[in-house]
């Protein structure tokens, strides 16, 4: 029994930290999409969020640098995402596209540049990283049944990102829903009309919104590349930023049941590491791709609404036009 | 979309400062990364047509481009947006694969050939099929179920090609080569007696071309296509005109679906003669930057392949002539051209129009 316990909380703690990145990118795309645009883009975001740590600790030796770049990268990126879709209206969709596949591009063009080592960086020692965390009194609870692995494996032992990570959906609450500026952010996703009229400007909430998006991705960047890796590889965001979509649609543009999409969408990809190749009784093998497009046949089934409905914010992907 | 500018001014000046702004952007970046851009450029085009077989491999890029060009911009026309040329490409290829491994053995090639494809395109508009069913009666965005679709076909084609149709006695996630292949343009060339460089370039872009006239037919010359441009100027008109709607949207991501699945031929049975894992490297997220700077229209996205085919195998030669640029570069001036010509697309618009049309018109207009 203790040692079922502990595999659980083994298996939750790496979901944890496979989560962590999605509830930055997702939380990103909270605020963006609630203030009204889409972000396609949290994917392209996150890589050139990852770059950028990883470049800048490598070269500078200091995690808090490189945490620092990725949050510039991220908010550069979201600059030019609220250049195209608020200042100059253009289809919110298209620049999502076109920032994932900038990113791309640039992450590896770059690396190449300043690395030469094929679009890696150098691998990461030990100070250039947000290393692993571990709280007072482990050794005390450790002997503490169920408790002790629960603090050990579990509470303690997460680097400083994951634990952002998680303080980052009661922030996002709290600012959506218990400030002035949220409570705008969000009309101005539902009825930016109202907003207009009521004399705030849209425009700039809206690139409030989206450079606050910018910041986030970065951060999940960061964490990427600096705290749960050592070093960036080529398109090593893989489509957590697609998913981290997909939990925020599967959470109905509401911070806490995204997280906890994130957070199944997490224990998926850590199960499907887990079973790979096992041998299950009944099913048998199951391949390691039925687990990980599983997020996304979920929200298709969801967006389909086969089970509850996702009815996004009113005004999502309208640009908006002042009348005259 | 209306445009208060002339019409030569949209269709050419607007795509060429696009064009040109995108290369501007490039070539800081070239030089940010201390390369001389001009050189680079100069590279680019030389790789792109002047080498040996360049020039067919140009092309042949030019083809997949054209097929998922073609794919976004149907779509477009009903205002739909197709992100799932990727994924819809990825299927096409599938069902390439499976009738030429079922059927090479026992029909004769020529047989097998329009079997496979008419599968490629069958097999695309499928996948395209449930996205456009979702959008017509459920109302689920089209754009975010077909990126979803995107990452389920990818899985799909890792799980079948490590798995079922992995070639036998070998642990590379592909098929074993097929039998049924396209002819190649220098073969066919050379059979009356032109001297040409070998390139995968093959009889798809035959099948390109063709299907640009159908959709243009299809498009401009049919009563479906002005529902389906009906559609896509405004949809209460179109529902007030008779237009069904659902049914209208479900043909037309099927058309689309269908498009981007045949660029699975020039891949599968026309340069690689397999099927491989990831074959679609992008194409299909090229495709709409092809659909965007060729303004959707078959004429425009022609050129823009052939724009995008002379990048892609310029960029080839870009990392073979520098130590510090890769082929990725080509991937950036993709982005910036999306950027331009697609998101900031208003950004010219105005001020170019403003410049082009007289005062007087524009005060009592």
């Amino acid at each position: 029994m203790a040692e079922a316990w502990l595999d659980l909380m083994q298996i939750l703690a790496s979901t944890l930290r496979l989560s962590a990145p999605l509830i930055f990118c997702a939380m990103a795309g909270l605020f963006s999409e609630r203030a009204g645009v889409v972000d396609i883009g949290l994917e392209g975001k996150l890589l050139m969020g990852a770059f950028a740590a990883a470049a800048a600790a490598s070269a500078t030796g200091s995690p808090w640098l490189g945490l620092f770049a990725a949050i510039a990268a991220g908010m550069a990126l979201a600059l030019v995402h609220a250049f195209a879709c608020v200042t100059h209206r253009g289809d919110q969709i298209v620049s999502g596209v076109a920032i994932n596949i900038l990113a791309s591009g640039l992450t590896v063009v770059l690396g190449i540049a300043m690395f030469s080592q094929g679009g890696q960086t150098p691998p990461l020692s030990r100070p250039e990283r947000f290393g692993d965390i571990t709280l007072p009194f482990t050794e005390t609870f450790a002997d503490i049944p169920y408790f002790g692995p629960f603090y050990a494996e579990l509470l303690s032992g997460q680097n400083l990102l994951v634990y952002l990570a998680i303080l980052a959906v009661p922030i996002t609450g709290f600012v959506l829903f218990s400030t002035t500026f949220g409570l705008r952010l969000r009309a101005v996703g539902e009825a930016p009309e109202a907003v207009d009229s009521a004399g705030y400007s849209v425009a700039w909430l809206r690139y409030r919104a989206v450079l606050i998006a910018g910041l986030l991705c970065g951060i999940g960047g960061a964490y990427l590349s600096i705290a749960h890796g050592g070093g960036f590889v080529r398109e090593m965001s893989a489509g957590r930023g697609y998913i981290a979509l997909a939990a925020l649609i599967f959470g109905k543009w509401k911070p806490v049941p995204t997280l906890f999409a994130c957070l199944l969408f997490g224990v998926l990809e850590s199960t499907a590491s887990r079973l790979s190749g096992v041998d299950l009784p009944v099913i048998g093998e199951i391949p390691v791709e039925v687990i990980l497009v599983a997020p996304y046949v979920l929200t298709v089934i969801l967006l389909a609404g086969f089970f509850g409905r996702a009815i996004p914010p009113r005004a999502l992907s309208i640009p908006y036009v002042k009348e005259r | 979309m209306t445009t208060p500018l002339p019409r030569w001014a949209d269709l050419l000046v607007i795509p060429l400062l696009n064009l040109l702004l995108a290369f501007l952007v490039a070539g800081l970046v070239v030089a940010l990364i201390g390369e001389n851009p001009w050189r680079a450029l100069t590279v680019m085009l030389q790789g792109a047509f002047v080498y040996p077989g360049s020039l067919g491999y140009t092309l042949y890029y030019a083809t997949n481009f054209i097929f998922t060009g073609l794919a976004v911009a149907v779509a477009f026309q009903a205002r739909l947006f197709n992100i799932g040329g990727e994924g819809q490409a990825a299927i096409g290829g599938l069902g390439v694969a499976l009738v030429c491994l079922a059927l090479d053995p026992y029909l004769p090639v020529v047989l097998v050939i329009p079997l496979a494809i008419l599968a490629a395109a069958i097999f695309g508009a499928g996948w395209a099929f449930l996205p456009g069913l979702l959008q017509a009666t459920r109302g689920s965005h089209v754009v975010i179920t077909t990126i979803m679709f995107n990452f389920i076909a990818a899985g799909l084609l890792v799980a079948l090609l490590t798995g079922a149709l992995m070639r036998p006695g070998q642990s590379t996630p592909q098929t074993r080569n097929l039998d049924a292949l396209l002819p190649k343009v220098h073969e066919i060339l050379r059979a009356v007696g032109i001297d040409a460089a070998p390139s995968p370039l093959n009889v798809s872009i035959v099948i390109a071309l063709l299907a640009c006239v159908g959709v243009w037919l299809l498009v401009w010359r049919t009563p479906f296509g002005f529902r389906v441009r009906t559609l896509g100027e405004s949809e209460p008109a179109a529902r007030y005109a008779g237009v069904a709607v659902p049914r209208t949207v479900i043909v037309v991501m099927c058309i689309s679906g269908a498009l981007a699945g045949l660029m699975a031929i020039n891949e599968v049975i026309g340069a690689q003669g397999k099927l491989v894992l990831n074959y679609t490297a992008g194409y299909g997220f090229t495709g709409i930057a092809v659909a965007l700077m060729g303004r959707s229209h078959p004429v425009g996205i022609v050129l823009a392949s052939l724009l995008f085919g002379a990048l892609y195998q310029g960029g080839t030669e870009l990392s073979f002539e520098f130590d510090t640029i890769d082929r990725e570069m080509v991937l950036v001036i993709q982005g910036l051209i999306i950027l331009f010509s697609g998101a900031l697309a208003f950004m010219l618009e105005r001020p170019l129009a403003r410049l082009l049309t007289p005062r007087a018109r524009l005060a009592h207009g």
